[in-house]
């Protein structure tokens, strides 16, 4: 099968049913390692046991920006392409993103309290995050507010790519201002800063949560296909209705 | 497994993603749940495209 069939509804659809039992089914596997190497992971010798906060944390940091990259990606396939797939996959993300970032809000609050005495300040990390949280709500508002799913997809992909302008400023704002969140310790020049024996499990929950986001996604993904498809049903079922004008 | 002073924020945080993760996948189930017994019932009733358009008129 070329590339280019997946871009059939139809056939994304078929593709979708099949790979999705083995996207859970390698997803749990992956959680199974990831939680194993996170309950043997040691102490950090200054945050303590605190530090398992960041296996679930930083990879929520993670797919909440990717979730975004990818709403962006997808934003570019509506807006050039005109593409319905693409506002699918628009579509699809928003939630799983919005949850993911609602994650490590509330983890690194969680983190933050025994560490830094607060659970929140308005710093420039903390604050850009806040601002994707939002910027997520506003999308899946947007979707539900317009009727039209194409003209909700321009609509939701304009926004998209006006917001993509705050990934940059989440990644670097702990470079560009004093604030009381860590600099990137993982992905940064010069290799990680984390030790292997925190680094390795961080790594192999990161892989998990990915893979729980695809599956999520591809999941989403097909519930919308037949959304639309039962929303166009409904259409022709309206005009053969008795005492239409069709 | 002993988590230290800070135990409590710990198992708030594993909780609350846990939580969010469950709820996100019943979601998810549930909405595929409820479209495909929809799109069965809509595709039961032979609607069709062809079923909307106008009866050609013979001259």
């Amino acid at each position: 099968m070329a590339l280019i069939d997946l871009a059939n509804p139809t056939r994304f659809l078929a593709l979708a049913e099949r790979l999705l039992p083995w996207l859970a089914g390698v997803t749990l596997l992956a959680f199974a390692v990831g939680l194993h190497l996170t309950y043997g992971a040691p102490d950090d010798y200054q945050q303590g046991a605190t530090v398992k906060i960041m296996f679930i944390h930083v990879p929520s940091a993670w797919l909440g920006m990717f979730g975004w990259a990818l709403m962006s990606v997808a934003a570019l396939g509506t807006l050039v392409w005109r593409h319905p797939l693409a506002d699918v996959a628009g579509k699809a993300t928003a939630p799983i993103g919005a949850s993911f970032t609602f994650i490590c809000l509330v983890t690194g609050s969680l983190w933050g309290r025994p560490m830094w005495g607060t659970y929140w300040v308005w710093d420039a990390r903390l604050t850009s995050v806040l601002v994707l949280f939002l910027m997520y709500l506003g999308v899946i508002a947007l979707w539900r507010t317009v009727e039209d799913p194409s003209r909700a997809a321009r609509a939701a992909a304009i926004l998209t790519l006006v917001g993509a302008i705050n990934l940059p400023i989440i990644k670097f704002s702990v470079d560009w201002w004093n604030t009381l969140h860590q600099p990137a310790s993982v992905v940064r020049l010069g290799g990680p800063a984390v030790h292997a024996s925190l680094l390795v499990p961080l790594l192999a929950m990161a892989v998990a949560f990915t893979l729980l986001f695809f599956t999520l996604h591809l999941a989403a993904m097909r519930n919308d296909i037949l959304r639309r498809r039962v929303r166009t049903l409904m259409l022709l079922k309206a005009q053969i209705a008795p005492g239409s004008s069709a | 497994m002993n988590l230290g002073p800070h135990a409590a924020f710990i198992w708030w945080a594993y909780g609350v993603a846990l939580a969010v993760v469950l709820g996100l996948i019943a979601w998810i189930a549930l909405d595929y749940r409820v479209l495909r017994r929809q799109v069965g019932e809509l595709e039961g009733e032979r609607i069709t495209r062809r079923s909307v358009q106008a009866p050609r008129q013979s001259t």
